[in-house]
């Protein structure tokens, strides 16, 4: 069982890091940890967190893989309004549930291909590439739902949203059983490590056989298929496609979940555990500040200055300053370059 | 030639990392108007001791002295100052700035607090023009080639300093010629009464240029020796610590196998890239491939290897046409190819050894049919034992070895594919000598074990030795092929030379 | 031949909707901001059905969300000589040049739904709601239902910093100053949106003890309302009637909601901006009677007496 310690070491800093806000949380809101069961499922402000940080957490794990090629997935938060339009108009139109469900995510997933074509065949940068289709994409949703909140009824499609299994929320059990599923997907496969050597040198793993643009393709359309999840949710939970106002701006917290998860913006090593962590630490703070009962002037202010917090402390800089900071280690710096090879 | 006079005396220099003795007790002593060449393997030392010599590095121990005064120089500057200039492989100029700012930054003449360039350029004119250079010094420096852009850091470095020269491999990233104009800029350092220290894994340009020798092994002095009759089996030997018979062994290759290609190519070639050729390997044989830089000898290799796609012709394996549309399909059909820039195209820095080794064959059995970890573990280790790949830990991030042993690694990666036919785009450039012999020992043994290969190298010393055909371009061409005796340095410089001047004419 | 008649048909269609123009007494040119919200679409095609039945030639354009297409719609109306220009402005700044240009044209310019920073020389009138006047009877309908019974009341603000948050805070805090038993116990923004509601709701509850210490909720507009709803009976509590719940805008979900016993009171911001611009306009065009600067217009209280199914139906059929 040593993978398995390996992987709690490696997440050390995220589990740390998300312990520590929780309990600042507690601290302020002695009722935080309460946990009740009312109709049928766990009832609480940590329920809470687990609920409304899923459509970040869902995006973050589609964006892991993304930001793991060294890419960046900037239409994940349109993408929730379009899927999110698509849903409610179909079941408006009485379409049945299942074939409602199947044409959201595939038109999350052809979202997906489109960003990934624009990356992977024309060799757009990823920022670029994706941002077409997040400016455009409210658009897109705006003429699905002709510019009106489009509420819906169907107890099936709500289920996704404020239903519950098991106790828990069904956004929650979405998003855990998605975050395990891809996480086994890349991790049993061949797929993680060859997503890492293109994040790492995508020139060398082509030159190394490894079919970069099917890959490429391949991460994207899971990013775009999260979004999907992550969009049907969103609608579910209010009962209407929103189309201005669903998924705006949550591609940046769920970027921002990714990097606090401890996968690097440059590509390489990612954590899908990591980001779902990363997910919670901004979810607990926004819940935390709701609870708080500050003006609402603060919010932004009081999350900016946590997460500044926290990104020094991660950061490979003050991670050396504390190596720098123990005795009788004072050249710790230059080691890698100058230990003999042997 | 080099006087008695002493110029740097290093004693007794001792420099720790956490506990790792980089340098131990090292002494050192550079006379005025001597090149002093600077050997040992990648590890061995050497930067260290420059960096403690010019105060990048505090030392733990030991002197430094200058024309017999102690000197503790706090920084490259402070040692610039005192006398002490360095010059790095990579130009650590500007390379947006004109020449002239180049050369005079930080000092520009200057009136009324504005710099007078027409006066700076004047002076710069005549400092190059010191080392025969006459170029336009209000061009920026990126406009001129590597060797240009050396001797301007060189001549910045002796105009401040003027003692002593340190010269960090520059002759890395040059092409013969450039070498010879450089050297002719050190001879005239030399004569001027400099003392140079250069540092070099070249063997040849040791013999051609330095005057004394001092070689260092694992951060201690191994010895210090006049170049003058030093044999060169026992420079080698001094910095391996062993004997190595096969550095000077007679060239073997001679013998040509028998039987049909296994690899063939016919009317290959891209329009820009290289005109079309015909090519043919077979089982168990090495074939060469020499020619200047930008002969298209690279080019070839990309379109053997599918990264290119020619533009008519056609590959043959074994009698068979098949495609090569794209490097997967060339390793799918049992190619492989170790680029010429390593860390560019080789090595995929952050992930380990073991995963480097692995990820041609993963690739190559798809993302769905992962190879198990236990799997990965034995073919890392294997191909680590076997090519004495030296790493503590097959888990180390690859971009924390030394250029020989990622060299090994990347080796690794394409024999763990088992392939028929491997290509190498100069397989032992800028790795330390020892790696170096190793991989001509791993060729010749590849070789003997039925593989076919295609070695792209400009050391033609090392190609004639395992190579049993050498293919010579020139030109984006492929105009010559040289068989059995035929196969000789200078046979194929005169295969080049040939050319040039046909083409001249 | 049958090019002929094709030919003939365009050519007395476009002699019938050249008279049709003639026969209008006003051709009146409308610069929209664009359908950002179902309100928005809403107040256009008022408009349209407003202009319609006075026999009002109007000419409509979408500027989508753009100051510079705004800017362009006014030219062209200028340029096609219409006898006034209906504006709802993106923006509060930048116009004093293109209605100076109206003005040499002699074309007066009527505001719709929100006010500028330009001399007020340079529009005939602005048609807008009070914000603060929307909160105030919010305000009052709340102090009059719960009579001198202690209530505590949360509030979901709009988007932190706009002006109708800004308003409509003010307008209810005038509504209960002086009734102590009715108290603002907390208050957070909910950005005017249907999910950030329900979120800042649902910890409002339990904030609150479970929602128990809640006796009634003011919502600054009515998405945030309909959230919050789905988060009181998530909580277990019955909207209406364990929470009240007050809001502004009615728009067609919360009469659902009023209909079903969830919701107890909206504040009309009626999408009916342009009627009583075509009133002024008329009677300025008549006798050259200058209306006021300001033309306030009605904030209606509905609440569930007032069959909110059938106002529901209206206002579905606008376009909401």
């Amino acid at each position: 069982m040593s993978v398995a310690l390996k992987g709690l070491r490696r997440l050390a800093p995220q589990l740390v890091t998300l312990a520590v806000v929780l309990a600042l949380i507690g601290f302020a809101f002695p009722g935080f940890f309460q946990l009740n069961w009312q109709n049928g499922r766990l009832y609480g402000s940590l329920v809470d967190v687990l609920n409304r940080g899923a459509p970040v957490a869902l995006l973050a794990i589609g964006m892991t893989l993304v930001i793991a090629t060294k890419g960046i997935d900037l239409s994940v938060g349109a993408v929730m309004a379009i899927t999110g339009a698509v849903a409610a108009s179909l079941i408006t139109s009485d379409m049945p549930l299942a074939v409602t469900l199947a044409l959201t995510l595939l038109v999350g997933l052809a979202c997906g291909l489109w960003n990934g074509a624009l990356v992977a065949f024309l060799d757009i940068q990823p920022i670029i590439a994706t941002l077409i289709l997040m400016v455009a994409g409210r658009g897109i949703a705006q003429l699905i739902t002709e510019g009106v909140i489009l509420t819906f009824n169907d107890a099936g499609l709500i289920f996704f949203g404020s239903g519950s299994v098991l106790g828990l929320p069904m956004p929650v059990v979405l998003w855990l059983l998605f975050g395990v599923l891809v996480a086994l997907l890349v991790r049993r496969t061949a797929l993680g490590l060859l997503i890492e050597a293109i994040g790492v040198n995508r020139r060398a793993s082509m030159l190394s056989g490894v079919r970069t643009r099917f890959l490429l393709l391949t991460v994207y359309a899971t990013s775009g298929l999260c979004a999907a999840v992550a969009g049907t949710v969103a609608a579910a939970d209010i009962r209407g496609a929103d189309a201005n106002n669903a998924g705006l701006w949550l591609e940046l917290d769920a970027i921002l979940a990714v990097v606090l998860g401890g996968t690097s913006l440059l590509g390489g090593r990612f954590s899908i555990a990591g980001s779902l962590i990363g997910a919670m630490i901004i979810q607990a703070i926004n819940t935390g500040i709701l609870l708080s009962g500050f003006p609402p002037e603060f919010n932004l202010i009081i999350k900016a200055a946590i997460i500044v917090v926290i990104l020094v402390v991660q950061s490979p800089a003050s991670q050396s300053l504390f190596v720098y900071l123990r005795p009788e280690r004072r050249d710790a710096t230059p080691v890698t370059r100058e230990r003999p090879a042997r | 030639m080099a006087s008695d006079v002493v110029r740097l005396r290093v004693q007794g220099a001792s420099k720790s990392f956490l506990g790792i003795r980089a340098l131990d007790r090292v002494d050192f002593s550079l006379r005025a108007g001597e090149v002093h060449a600077l050997l040992g393997e990648n590890g061995a030392g050497k930067s260290t001791l420059i960096k403690v010599i010019t105060g990048a590095y505090r030392r733990d121990g030991g002197e430094i002295l200058l024309d017999g005064a102690a000197i503790d120089p706090q920084g490259v500057t402070d040692a610039q100052a005192l006398g002490i200039g360095t010059v790095y492989q990579e130009v650590n100029l500007l390379p947006n700035l004109s020449v002239a700012e180049n050369l005079f930054i930080g000092r520009e003449p200057t009136r009324f607090g504005l710099t007078r360039t027409g006066e700076m350029r004047r002076r710069a004119r005549a400092l190059l023009g010191q080392y025969g250079l006459a170029i336009d010094v209000g061009a920026p420096l990126s406009s001129f080639s590597v060797a240009v852009q050396q001797i301007v850091a060189i001549a910045r470095a002796v105009d401040l300093s003027g003692k002593v020269l340190i010269l960090d491999e520059p002759t890395a990233s040059l092409d013969a010629h450039e070498v010879d104009t450089l050297f002719e800029v050190v001879l005239q350092l030399k004569a001027r009464g400099l003392g140079i220290v250069f540092i070099t894994h070249f063997l040849d340009q040791v013999f051609r240029i330095a005057d004394s020798v001092t070689v260092l092994r694992n951060g201690r002095l191994v010895g210090s020796r006049p170049v003058a009759g030093l044999e060169r089996i026992e420079l080698v030997s001094m910095m391996l610590g062993r004997e190595l018979q096969d550095e000077e062994r007679a060239r073997s290759g001679g013998a040509t196998p028998e039987g049909a290609a296994a690899i063939r190519f016919t009317g290959y070639g891209k329009r820009g890239s290289v005109a079309p050729f015909d090519l043919s390997v077979r089982r168990g044989e090495v074939v060469g491939m020499a020619g200047l830089l930008g002969s298209g000898r690279t080019e070839t290799a990309r379109l053997i290897f599918g990264i290119d796609t020619s533009d008519g012709g056609q590959a043959e394996i074994d009698g068979t046409p098949v495609t090569l549309g794209s490097p997967a399909q060339a390793i799918a059909h049992g190619f492989g190819f170790c680029p010429e820039d390593r860390k560019v195209d080789g090595i995929v820095g952050d992930l380990s050894v073991r995963e480097n080794i692995v990820l041609a064959l993963q690739a190559r059995r798809g993302w769905a049919r992962p190879l198990p970890r236990r799997a990965q573990d034995e073919l890392a280790a294997r191909y680590i034992e076997a090519l004495d790949i030296r790493t503590s830990d097959a888990e180390k991030p690859i971009k924390f070895l030394s250029g020989g042993n990622q060299q090994k690694a990347l080796l690794a990666r394409w024999l763990a594919t088992d392939p028929r036919f491997l290509i190498l785009d100069e397989p032992t450039r800028g790795i330390d000598v020892g790696a170096h012999a190793e991989i001509i020992r791993l060729i010749e043994r590849l070789c003997a074990d039925g593989m076919s290969l295609l070695v792209i190298s400009s050391e033609l010393e090392e190609l004639v030795v395992y190579a049993s055909r050498v293919v010579v371009l020139s030109d984006r061409a492929h105009v010559a092929e040289l068989t059995g005796e035929a196969v000789t340095p200078s046979g194929i410089m005169q295969a080049i030379a040939a050319h040039e001047k046909a083409a001249a004419a | 031949m049958t090019k002929l008649k094709l030919l003939c048909g365009a050519a007395m269609a476009a002699a019938l909707m050249t008279s049709a123009a003639f026969a209008a007494d006003m051709t009146v040119g409308f610069s929209q901001i664009g359908s950002e919200s179902g309100w928005r679409a809403a107040e256009t095609s008022v408009t349209k059905q407003e202009a319609e039945k006075r026999g009002v030639d109007l000419k409509f354009a979408d500027a989508q969300q753009k100051q510079e297409n705004q800017i362009k719609a006014i030219r062209s109306f200028i340029a096609q000589g219409v006898d006034a220009i209906l504006l709802a402005p993106v923006v509060a700044t930048g116009w004093d040049a293109v209605l100076e240009e109206a003005q040499d044209a002699e074309i007066p310019v009527v505001l719709l739904d929100r006010q500028i920073d330009a001399p007020d020389s340079l529009y005939l009138t602005a048609v807008t709601s009070d914000q603060v006047h929307e909160g105030k009877v919010a305000g009052d309908w709340l102090v009059k239902q719960v009579g001198d019974k202690p209530c505590n009341v949360v509030e979901l603000q709009g988007t932190t910093g706009s002006s109708p948050a800004i308003n409509r805070k003010k307008g209810f805090e005038q509504a209960i100053a002086g009734h102590d038993n009715i108290k603002i116990t907390r208050s957070q923004t909910g950005d005017f949106t249907r999910t950030k509601g329900k979120e800042v709701m649902e910890s409002f509850i339990k904030a609150e003890g479970g929602g128990k210490g809640i006796c009634a909720l003011y919502a600054h507009n009515d998405d945030m309302a309909v959230g919050a709803i789905q988060a009181i009976k998530e909580a277990g509590l019955k909207p209406g009637s364990d929470i009240l719940v007050v809001s502004i805008d009615a728009v067609p979900d919360i009469f659902q909601a009023m209909a079903n016993g969830e919701a107890n009171a909206t504040v009309e911001l009626t999408p009916n901006m342009a009627g009583p611009a075509f009133d002024a306009l008329e009677k300025y065009k008549a006798d050259g009677t200058k209306p006021e600067k300001w033309i306030q217009t009605e904030s209606k209280l509905y609440t569930q007496s007032d069959d909110p199914m059938k106002v529901y139906d209206e206002k579905k059929g606008l376009g909401y």
